[in-house]
This record gives structure tokens, sequence and C-alpha cells, in this order.
């Protein structure tokens, strides 16, 4: 039986009416339309689907909506600010980061996440903090580069 | 995957609950294992109890008074790789946690959950393994203790109850100038199961070992110590010949199966070679903090 919930998602209150075993995942693409968060593998292996809850990353396909609820949920659509994008979000396209774009959303709340714990990440802990995320198109070396411009304030 | 998902407020409520509906109710703490378990339908329960708002899981705390620290079954792997506690006295604990699957993993799934799910390959398992760790498991009636060591009864198998839950982890004081080593061999770096898991603690007085563990993952159908390999450590100054007798030991102790990721033969092999590693490792560890 379904059961209203609010949802707090990139500061922003969604009233919504959600089964209990749809993940946030499902809720946030097809109840609320924020279709940025991908859904690649549904089991927590790809990362497609990271959002950051309550500053931490997760996968969203392994949270029940329901469990979701007082949380504040950041999702790629909340990044930017006034028309403006994020500063990862511009390295990522600057530095060619980006190819076919699935892992992307995923790819740039994971590293925002690390820069946000460790503003200045060597190189082997920017790798580490992507680790759950799989990117099939660019070897990773575009994306390393990315966050590490961030990091260096370039 | 369909269920009924409901969130007790207390322990005494989950009681009730998983009374009432057992035993087609699992209870669920991160969900890292059982919402994937239930999208591939290897289970069907029509009923989920999460722990998630009971209050006095959650977390990981040194309790002074009995001299213990207290891994509730709501923190997560990320909490217990980086709590403070575990990191001074059992950091090979840490750093086994810290190896579970993706960091968006660690911040979801628990340790706790992590032993409950009993999975050979468990990555906390052999490090629980070797700091003598007691499972608290509370049930209508009461709650008990036991011993990590005799918690696994099988793959996926532990002596919880269907109307128990298991509400924390406990570990006692090490002795002085005690570390451990936890080694983890597997393809890839992240996102992996262990090929085998070979943890180590022990103390040293005088330069001599004096109390050693070793427990081993994914080598038989539970997570298991190896009592052999530890007589043959203690109270003695560790020399290459003692190092390749602890390690024939653990070969000799282990059972491994041949799956997808590893030979039998292989992964024999590779306790032989890892127990040593990590019997060097802690024993360097335990040496420094006996000299400092």
């Amino acid at each position: 039986m379904k059961e209203r919930i609010a949802l707090l998602v990139n500061s922003e209150e969604y009233v919504v009416d959600v089964e209990p075993y749809w993940t946030l995942l499902d809720v946030l693409r097809r109840e609320i339309g924020l279709t940025g968060t991908k859904k690649g593998c549904d089991s927590g292996d790809c990362g497609a689907c990271t959002v950051l809850m309550d500053g931490k990353a997760v996968d969203s396909c392994l949270v029940l909506a329901v469990a979701a609820q007082g949380k504040s949920i950041l999702t790629i659509e909340g990044l930017a600010r006034d028309e403006k994008l994020h500063p990862l979000q511009e390295a990522f396209i600057e530095y060619g980061a980006i190819q076919c774009g699935y892992c992307t959303s995923g790819m740039i709340l994971s590293a925002k996440a690390l820069l946000d714990e460790n503003p200045h990440p060597t190189e082997e802990e920017i790798r580490k903090g992507i680790a759950g995320n799989l990117c099939r198109c660019t070897g990773y070396a575009k994306i390393v580069e990315a966050i590490s411009a961030v990091a260096e304030g370039k | 995957m369909r269920f009924q998902y409901l969130q007790p407020a207390s322990l005494q409520e989950a009681f009730s609950l998983l009374a009432q509906h057992s035993p087609q109710a699992k209870v669920m703490a991160g969900g890292t294992d059982l919402l994937v378990a239930m999208k591939m339908q290897k289970l069907s329960p029509s009923v989920v109890i999460g722990l998630s708002q009971i209050p006095e899981m959650a977390g990981v705390a040194y309790d002074s008074s009995s001299k213990a620290i207290r891994i509730g079954a709501l923190a997560t792997h990320q909490e217990v790789s980086s709590s403070s506690a575990i990191l001074e006295k059992f950091s090979h604990l840490a750093g086994a946690a810290s190896l579970v699957g993706s960091r968006q993993v660690r911040n979801l799934g628990t340790t706790v959950g992590n032993i409950c799910n009993a999975s050979p390959s468990a990555e906390t398992a052999p490090a629980l393994l070797t700091v003598e760790a007691v499972v608290n498991i509370a049930g209508p009636t009461g709650t008990r203790q036991v011993a990590i060591g005799d918690f696994f009864t099988g793959p996926g198998r532990t002596v919880v109850g269907g109307d128990e839950i298991v509400t924390e982890v406990t570990i006692p004081d090490p002795e002085p100038n005690s570390a451990g080593a936890y080694i983890k061999l597997s393809p890839r770096r992240a996102m992996d199961l262990a090929v085998v898991g070979v943890a180590v603690f022990l103390s040293v007085r005088n330069g001599v070992c004096d109390k050693a563990r070793v427990a081993l993952g994914a080598v038989a159908p539970t997570p298991i110590r190896v009592p052999d390999a530890e007589a043959i450590l203690s109270g003695e100054a560790v020399n290459d010949n003692l190092l390749e007798q602890a390690a024939q030991a653990a070969m000799k102790a282990c059972r491994p199966i041949s799956d997808v990721r590893s030979s039998a033969e292989y992964r024999r092999e590779m306790v032989g070679v890892l127990v040593k590693r990590a019997i060097r490792e802690a024993l360097g560890r335990s040496r420094n903090q006996e000299g400092d």
C-alpha cells in the first residue's frame, strides 16, 4: 500500500506517494522527474545512481525512498547555482572527462563528497574516492585530471 | 521486489513485529546485501523490519567502564573504518572495513550486517575473529552473548534465531603491545570480494610473541581461526622457520573450494604466502609499540 512521504531534494520538499519497496533512485527519476541520476546495475556495483544523503555519497538504488525521509538529498540537478555550473561540472567539460555521460552524474557527486571531506586529495585518494563509479569510456585519466584541477583551484 | 516495510522505534517493538511476521520477515540494517538479494529474487520476504529508527543501535563507542569497544548494529563500515578507538586499538579491523565494496556501499552497509549475512568471505569477519569479539544477540526473553568464533555455522548461516536480533558487537581491550594486520587478496582493489582474507593479531613481550591469533576468510564454509598456527607462534621469538610452520598449519586448516574467483589450490597456496606476510606485518607493528 502506498504511503505519502516528503523528501528533501536539492533543498526543495517533494511530497510523493510511494510503495514501501520503491528505491530512492526510482522515486527520484519516475515520481519526481529528476532523471539526472542514472540507473545502471541497480545493485550497488556501478555507482551511476550516486547521490549525496546528508553529505555522504550513497548508491540511491540501495536506499528505500521511505527510509530517505528526513535526510537532505543532493542530486546532480542541485549542483548548479543561478544558471552557473558547479566547478566540478565545468572541469569535467573542460578536461574532456565526459564521453557518453552515463557515469557523469554519479562521478561528479562522488568527487564532490571526496573534496568536501578532503579538499586537497592525492591522485591515489581521488582514484579511491571514485572507485565505486564505473566509467566504460574515458579510462578514468581525464576524470582524475578534472577532479585534480578543481582541487588545485585551476 | 515487493514487501511491507516496518520501522520500529524500539527493540521491544522490533521483537513483537518479528514475532508477528516471522518467518516471512527479514531484519534490515544498512540493506546493501538484503536489497540486492531481494532484487535478484534470492530472497522474497513479505515484511522487512528496518532497524534504522532504533537509536541505541547506532554508532561506535568506547565504554571505559567495561573497557570495550561497542559496534552498534547500525554502525556503517565507514564509521568502523574511521573510528578513532578502532584505529588506535584494532587498525586491522578498521582496514578490513575500509576495503568493503565502495565508499557508497560503506556509507550504507553495516559491519554487524556483514557478519549476520555470514558470507564465507565476509570482509570484517577474520579481523573480528582475532580480537575476541562478542556478539550480543537479543531476543524477546533476554540477551545472550556469543563469542564470534561460535557465531558462524555455515555459508549464510549463524546461531541467530528467527525471533532474535543482533544488537551490537563488543571488543574488549587488547593486551599491551598488540597489533594486527589484515590482507585481502582480490584481483581488483575495490568493488571486489576477497579470494583469500587473512587477519593476524598478536602481542609482543620483550621482543617475543606472547599471544597470537590467526584467522582466515573465503577459504572454508565459514570464516575460521587457526589455533594450530597460533600455538606455533605463542611464546616464541618468531623466526623464518616458525613463520613457515605457521603458514603450513594454516594451509592445512583451510578447506577452500574452486569457484569463479579462484581454484582451491591457488587459494591454499595464497593462504601460506599471506599468513607469513600478515604475521611479519603485525609483529613489526607490535615491536614498534614495545620500542616506543
